[in-house]
């Protein structure tokens, strides 16, 4: 099942990527790519190597071995700063905002490329800086709309509950307007109700701007739901590769995964 | 009554001196997690770079303030490069021995540079007593330390603006909170760095310039250092109003500890006050008054 008209252009290519700490073998030689346009899932039990994936992307891992393809540009790995400034943007699996900070300032941060004036500027804040900043406000005022949140603009983080927390994660990857946005488990420990709230923000991001998604989640019928493709890794291998139903009927999947319970 | 309020006043101004010097700490411990133990040293650099810039070049005293805050500024990149960008990963106690190494090497540099001898540093500051103050309250205060008061105001009003008002400032709270959701909205960490010393030696260079003017500058400038710990244990390490208040309590506490419980054990309380003092925080309030609590999940 096709939620969107995912193109045929290939946004990411992970090409024989192998990671390991140590003699532990995170990654093994894992290849996938990614369509623009399409919401990709990576599944796996854990200890799969699915977050050291997403943290290969978006370089704070540099692998052993592989290569990274995007926007047809073949790098051996990337940086941090130069995947955030190439259009990726990402949530964490544990939480990581900025907990000091108000939910406001926290999307904010998203938009910290977006922002140009230099430092003097802002230090007297005037002019370029005064203009600019009320620029991004605007745009982050719509993410906080888009994601139902304008009750909590003001509260600092830290002290949200979980749910309204990843939400917020979100808001800030989103305040990037990123071409590629990685999501690692947005639905952990997320209740039926919010799960549902989040897969809706999810299917909106990607059919209103065209944005590429990268998620990791447990929850299957979730994936099975929201995804048009899902990369199944074990062991750090690539196992399978597919449209949802064809996973559901992949025995291999079968027997190191969905038939075995995890809980 | 009168002589209360004075040594409740004079002590206050010897407090904004030791904020001064402790807000330098609080910012690079913030943005960076490091304890920097040459954050006294660097005040004395500066000074020292200051008096050099005015004396042996014969600058006028605005372009030696200029020259000096870029001379902070190169220094701020140099320690980026050569220091932190090496150390990035390691634990506080290596970046901690870190700078104590800097202490020594600017502290010998600052030497090799403009000589050992204690140097008067004048830049124009009114001092001596102020006739105001004197005439309408009785008061004895010295003009040189309402002037270090008011600057350190501005100071922290400013910084406070940043800190809340613009991008940097949010990247560098960012930081502060967390370095790898930092990274993954691209912020440069290198940039923070070096952007949070630089602006740490621009307060060194105003506590310099405040120490200096009010007893020469000295290499036991440096030990100024020691007298910001009390106030860092007492405000917390993390928090700007913190440092301030902290400094300001210490400052009145060993003056009026002195003045009124000195001369029933002999004296020379306000040398080992502050310590006192912070060792107590140590035990009941770990954190400091405005410090983060910091709870271990076990």
């Amino acid at each position: 099942m096709t939620i969107n008209g995912a193109s045929s252009e290939i946004l990411l290519k992970v090409e024989d990527v192998s990671l390991a700490f140590g003699g532990i073998k995170a990654l093994d030689s894992v290849s996938f790519d990614t369509r623009k346009g399409e919401i990709l899932a990576i599944i796996g039990p854990n200890g799969a190597g699915k977050s050291s994936m997403l943290n290969v992307i978006n370089g704070f891992y540099h692998p052993q071995q592989g290569t990274i393809t995007y926007k047809g540009q073949t790098r051996k790995q990337m940086r941090p700063y130069q995947a955030a400034s190439q259009g990726i943007a990402r949530t964490f699996q544990n939480i990581a905002l900025f907990k000091g900070m108000s939910t406001l300032d926290n999307i904010m941060t998203g938009r910290n490329l977006k922002m140009k004036t230099n430092l003097f500027w802002q230090a007297l804040y005037i002019g370029p800086a005064r203009a600019e900043e009320l620029k991004n406000r605007e745009a982050v005022e719509k993410i906080i709309d888009f994601l139902d949140i304008q009750a909590i603009r003001q509260k600092a983080v830290g002290k949200l509950p979980y749910g309204l927390q990843k939400r917020v994660e979100l808001g800030r990857a989103l305040a990037a307007e990123p071409d590629l946005l990685l999501l690692d488990e947005p639905m952990a420990g997320m209740n039926s109700e919010e799960k549902e709230d989040m897969s809706r923000f999810i299917i909106d991001v990607n059919m209103e701007y065209g944005t590429t998604i990268i998620l990791i989640e447990h929850d299957m019928s979730v994936v099975m739901d929201i995804s048009d493709r899902v990369v199944v890794l074990d062991y750090g291998r690539h196992i399978a590769d597919g449209e949802p139903h064809e996973i559901r009927a992949n025995k291999e999947v079968i027997d190191a995964y969905l038939g075995v319970s995890h809980e | 009554m009168n002589f209360f309020i004075e040594v409740v006043l004079n002590g206050l101004m010897a407090g904004v001196m030791y904020s001064l010097v402790a807000l330098g700490f609080v910012l690079i411990f913030k943005a960076s997690g490091v304890f920097n133990f040459a954050q006294g040293v660097m005040a004395l650099f500066a000074a020292l770079t200051l008096v050099g810039f005015m004396d042996e070049f014969g600058m006028p005293v605005w372009l030696a303030i200029a020259g000096t805050i870029l001379v902070m500024i190169a220094l701020a990149w140099l320690i980026e490069r050569l220091m932190l960008r090496h150390l990035v990963n390691q634990d506080p106690i290596i970046l901690f021995m870190a700078t104590i190494g800097l202490a020594y090497v600017l502290e010998g540099l600052g030497d090799i540079l403009w000589g050992s001898d204690v140097k008067l540093l004048d830049i124009g500051i009114p001092h001596g007593a102020s006739d105001y103050m004197l005439d309408t309250f009785d008061i004895y205060i010295d003009k040189l330390e309402i002037f270090a008061a008011v600057t350190a105001a501005v100071m922290v009003a400013v910084l406070a603006l940043f800190f809340q008002k613009t991008r940097t400032g949010r990247a560098l709270r960012a930081v502060a909170d967390d370095h790898q959701a930092a990274l993954s909205v691209g912020i440069s960490l290198r940039t923070i760095w070096i952007i949070v010393w630089s602006v740490s030696g621009v307060v060194a260079l105003v506590a310099g310039i405040m120490w200096g003017s009010k007893s020469g500058v000295q290499f036991s400038l440096s030990l100024i250092a020691l007298k910001a710990l009390p106030v860092l244990i007492l405000g917390g390490f993390t928090s700007v109003p913190g440092a301030i208040i902290g400094g300001l309590i210490i400052g009145v506490g060993e003056k009026v500890a002195e003045v009124y419980v000195g001369p029933m054990v002999g004296g020379a309380i306000e040398n080992w006050f502050a310590y006192m003092l912070a060792l107590a925080f140590l035990l009941f309030r770990p954190q400091g008054l405005f410090g983060e609590r910091i709870i271990e999940r076990v």
